[in-house]
């Protein structure tokens, strides 16, 4: 009987220590397998490849689909299966990530590489005005976007700044604000085109059909950028909290004094990079601004006289329909969408500045 | 500049639902007045509702009286930001401008406000408010960092010097401790004491020991359950509360048999 009694108490130990779930020290795989089995697949996709024949796009998915079904079933089987999914969800989104990456990336590489061929001073300092064939620049096309696009700024901020300030702090739920947000969704979502033969019809009305001129291209950009305005706008002054507004009014400041000294400062870092964006939205925009500004081949400085070329404008143009000979053309609008690029970067910048000096700061 | 608060009969909605009923309540200038009872129960609306603060919650109203030193605060063509003036108020969760640093949340009231102050008269009345709100000490050498840096206990104080820096008559406090270690809240405790040489001063609190400490009066708000109207069941003096209070409810909440 004891002897019986004895060894039961020993399967119970043996079966307790067995017992993992118990256990806080767990089994892990030493930091280099990942990397080891990433590189293992690696060589054995590349080596099936090499015999059925190379190609890139088959090696990096096959690779990827490999490493991450040997790590999973190799953490599964040494660390369990909630480290697997772990790490098999981490493979899933950093994968995710790079693909999203590939565009990006692949334009800028495409842009850069054609565009830097006639990114030099005559690109920036002439026009187009005689140019056939060789040299000529986009100095017109650059003075057009930043004129065109600084009015569309200038008429779309203080209208969207403006309506989101009714919105979020005057409007409440009344029928007006509920329409407001309805019709800023709409206009959100309508294409650009639509915005240019707007632009079009109205000055049409004014001028007489076949007017263009850089001031209607800009109203036909406001279009577009006012909604997105509103939406930034709004919502950086939505996550103003109430207690700073309350603390306001507890100082008996009357309200449109609490929303220009407290409410827009507080959130002035959101509005500007939000602002940026939009500003970024349509700076490209090239369907509108085809119809109603135009496009030339020398300065025109007036918004409200004549045509008015714009970089997107011109790039197309010069893609789509190409003089002869066709090179000087179309590396001139490669170079212009480069410009055009860097021009969306430097604004980027500056908002992330603006961001930077205006923003709470806590020490 | 201490001044009375005289509430007569007072009922506040929040649009068609009554949240309090029938406060009749004196309040004497240069005292410390507590208001205690559960949540719910209407203390803090009533609170907000002495400065007009509780309007900037849509369809807010107030029927019956409240004056201060005989003005009635809801006569028609009172403006309720010159009422604010007058009331100041310091809220429960330390709401210093994120944006302004120390010095300029202290003069906040006057730079909000438009009013042109000579640099040596600012330079003063921040000194001033940040020693009666007891931070100077410890903030005199950072004036010019911002406010969001100080600790909980000292942004509620660098609150309250702002709250005291446009020099208002009254000062309402609505639960300015809950949100404080105890050492911060006995700083705060300790400056009560000291405002209340100048101030009328009302002060919500959960913490029955606090209204003990520190007011002069207290008054008890009590529901009688979700959805009915408070009413303030008893007022009296402080100690008469605490230790033989008329009311069975305020006995039974504060010897802690309820709430």
């Amino acid at each position: 009987m004891t002897i019986d009694t004895e060894t039961v108490q020993r399967e119970r130990l043996k079966s307790r220590s067995g017992a993992e779930s118990t256990s806080l020290v767990r089994a892990e795989l030493p930091r280099w397998a990942p990397w080891a089995v990433f590189a293992g697949s690696l060589v054995l996709v590349g080596g099936l490849l090499a015999i059925t024949g190379f190609s890139i796009g088959l090696f990096v998915v096959g690779s990827v689909v490999l490493y991450a079904v040997v790590t999973y079933a190799l953490s599964r089987v040494v660390e369990g299966g909630r480290k697997a999914t772990d790490r098999l969800v981490t493979i899933v989104v950093t994968s995710a990530f790079a693909v999203a990456l590939i565009p990006l990336i692949s334009v800028l590489v495409t842009v850069i590489g054609n565009g830097i061929a006639r990114f030099d001073a005559e690109f920036f300092s002439s026009s187009m005005r005689g140019v056939v064939g060789e040299g000529g620049g986009a100095y017109h096309a650059i003075m057009g976007t930043l004129i065109i696009t600084g009015l569309a700024a200038v008429m779309s901020i203080p209208i969207g700044l403006l309506t989101a300030v009714y919105l979020v702090e005057y409007g409440g739920r009344t029928r007006l604000s509920k329409a407001i947000t309805f019709f800023v969704d709409v206009m959100t979502g309508i294409p650009s085109i639509v915005a240019g033969l707007f632009a079009f019809a109205l000055f049409a009305l004014f001028f007489g059909p076949g007017v263009r001129m850089g001031f209607a291209g800009a109203v036909a950009l406001s279009v577009l950028m006012i909604p997105v305005v509103v939406r930034a706008t709004e919502e950086m002054l939505k996550i103003v909290p109430n207690e700073l507004r309350e603390a306001a009014y507890a100082l008996g400041t009357p309200k449109w004094r609490t929303i220009v000294k407290i409410v827009i400062p507080t959130s002035i870092a959101g509005i500007a990079s939000g602002v940026t964006l939009a500003v970024a939205r349509v700076i490209g925009e090239t369907a509108p601004l085809l119809i109603i500004a135009g496009l030339t081949t020398s300065v025109n400085l007036n918004p409200f006289d004549g045509r008015m070329a714009t970089l997107p404008v011109f790039s197309y143009t010069s893609y789509a329909a190409p003089g002869v000979p066709r090179d000087p053309y179309i590396d001139r609008a490669w170079a212009a969408a480069l410009v055009l690029i860097i021009i969306v970067l430097l604004l980027n910048l500056v908002a992330r500045l603006i961001a930077r000096l205006f923003a709470p700061k806590t020490r | 500049m201490a001044k009375a608060i005289e509430a007569r009969n007072l009922n506040i909605y929040y649009g068609s639902f009554l949240a309090v009923e029938g406060v009749t309540m004196s309040i004497r200038p240069k005292t410390v007045t507590a208001l205690i009872g559960p949540s719910g129960c209407g203390k803090s609306t009533y609170l907000r509702s002495i400065n007009r603060m509780h309007e900037v919650i849509p369809g807010a109203r107030v029927e019956g009286s409240l004056e201060l030193d005989g003005k009635d605060l809801y006569a028609p063509g009172v403006d309720p930001v010159g009422v604010r003036r007058q009331i100041g108020m310091v809220f429960q969760r330390p709401n210093p401008f994120p944006t302004m640093s120390i010095y300029d949340n202290v003069v906040a009231g006057q730079r909000l406000n438009n009013k042109k102050m000579r640099k040596d008269a600012t330079d003063e009345l921040v000194e001033r408010s940040l020693r009666g709100a007891n931070l100077w000490n410890e903030v005199k050498d950072r004036l010019d960092k911002p406010g969001s840096g100080l600790s909980g206990g000292q942004q509620q104080r660098l609150c309250i010097a702002r709250a005291i820096a446009v020099q208002p008559d009254v000062l309402l406090m609505d639960e300015p401790c809950s949100a404080l270690d105890p050492i911060s809240t006995l700083a705060i405790e300790d400056l009560i004491n000291e405002l209340k040489a100048e101030y009328t001063i009302v002060i919500v609190t959960h913490n029955m020991q606090q209204a003990a400490r520190v007011s002069d009066f207290t008054g008890f708000f009590n529901i009688e359950g979700t959805g009915k109207p408070g009413h303030l069941i008893e007022m009296d003096e402080t100690k008469t509360i605490f230790s033989q209070p008329k009311e069975k409810a305020t006995e039974d909440y504060v010897s802690g048999r309820f709430g």
